[in-house]
């Protein structure tokens, strides 16, 4: 059967095989000549169903990318900005959009509110190599999508408490939430 | 790190194959051959230099619950509280940041129950509020780095 052909918009439509393959993948591919076969090991499954459900899970969005995800700090980009601006409610989606456009911009999302003490609606990442770097790419996106007179803040990043691996719980096969 | 490791993070940060030998095929585009790959790849983590390899999930397609937090720490107060908030799993990344919300940290459990749970323990056990501020809308993300 091809797996492929199947809809996949929400967890319910992941198959015990496919969260034993989350399970497994999660942590990293393996660094030998056949990865896929040795995570095929780890969740019952052969090298080819694994690459046939990784392809899956890619054509349909679950897997964003498969890759390397880099440390930047340790890749000198040592200013690392969050940057925050309080936008119209009926504006925040069209400025996300000329924000997100920014090949500098790396993560564009808007946020609810905390009123009173944090009125910010649209936030986005900006790295650079130094503060100056990020201010001026601030500056350009004010200038490009006019909004130099929307509130906004920027907020550089001092330390770096915790950064671990995986991003997600680790999911139990057969648990359907 | 030299030319052929940056060569390495570049083009891996662009994906990477489903095939038998992803590694062989891989390495031939860069112009090197698979065990040199492999070699380079574990010595990049080991430096740390990569924190991942293998896939970026949308964590909420898997049914996972994510949420940015804030908090609002005292400096005097910081070197507790980071202790007690990173001491759950469920913290992904945490970062201080220069304001008066000085404590941003990313949470991931499978439900948003959890989420909620893992909040409100935080803040009891800090004695200090959690302004929970997950994704609403989604404009741009591409957590690409040219090095």
């Amino acid at each position: 059967m091809d797996m492929n052909a199947l809809p996949r918009t929400s967890a319910d439509n992941l198959t015990d095989a496919d969260r034993r393959l989350v399970a497994a993948i999660q942590h990293g591919l393996p660094l030998v000549s056949h990865p896929y076969a040795v995570l095929g090991d780890q969740c019952g499954m052969t090298e080819e169903q694994v690459m046939t459900r990784l392809a899956g899970l890619l054509a349909d969005g679950t897997i964003k990318r498969l890759g390397v995800v880099v440390r930047h700090r340790e890749l000198g980009y040592r200013a690392n900005a969050m940057v925050v601006w309080d936008i119209a409610d009926d504006k925040v989606s069209e400025l996300g959009h000329c924000i997100g456009r920014f090949e500098f911009v790396t993560l564009c999302y808007r946020r609810p509110r905390r009123l009173p003490a944090w009125p910010y609606n649209l936030f986005c990442m900006i790295h650079g190599q130094d503060r100056d770097a990020v201010l001026e790419r601030v500056r350009q996106i004010e200038q490009h999508c006019q909004i130099a007179d929307v509130p906004h803040e920027v907020l550089f990043s001092r330390r770096r408490f915790k950064q671990r691996g995986a991003i997600y719980a680790p999911l139990q096969p057969g648990s359907n939430t | 790190m030299d030319d052929i490791d940056r060569a390495i993070i570049n083009a891996l940060q662009d994906g990477f194959p489903v095939c038998e030998r992803p590694y062989a095929a891989a390495a031939e585009k860069i112009g090197i051959d698979e065990a040199e790959l492999l070699r380079r790849l574990a010595a990049l983590r080991e430096q740390n230099t990569i924190s991942r390899f293998g896939p970026l999930f949308h964590a909420e397609r898997l049914g996972g619950a994510l949420t940015l937090a804030a908090m609002r720490i005292p400096q005097q107060e910081m070197e507790r509280v980071v202790a007690l908030v990173n001491a759950h799993p469920e913290v992904a990344h945490n970062y201080e940041r220069a304001h008066v919300f000085n404590m941003w940290f990313v949470l991931a459990t499978e439900t948003e129950a959890e989420l909620l749970a893992v909040i409100q323990t935080i803040e009891t056990e800090t004695g200090y509020p959690v302004y929970n501020m997950p994704k609403l809308e989604e404009y741009y993300l591409n957590l690409r780095f040219a090095v």
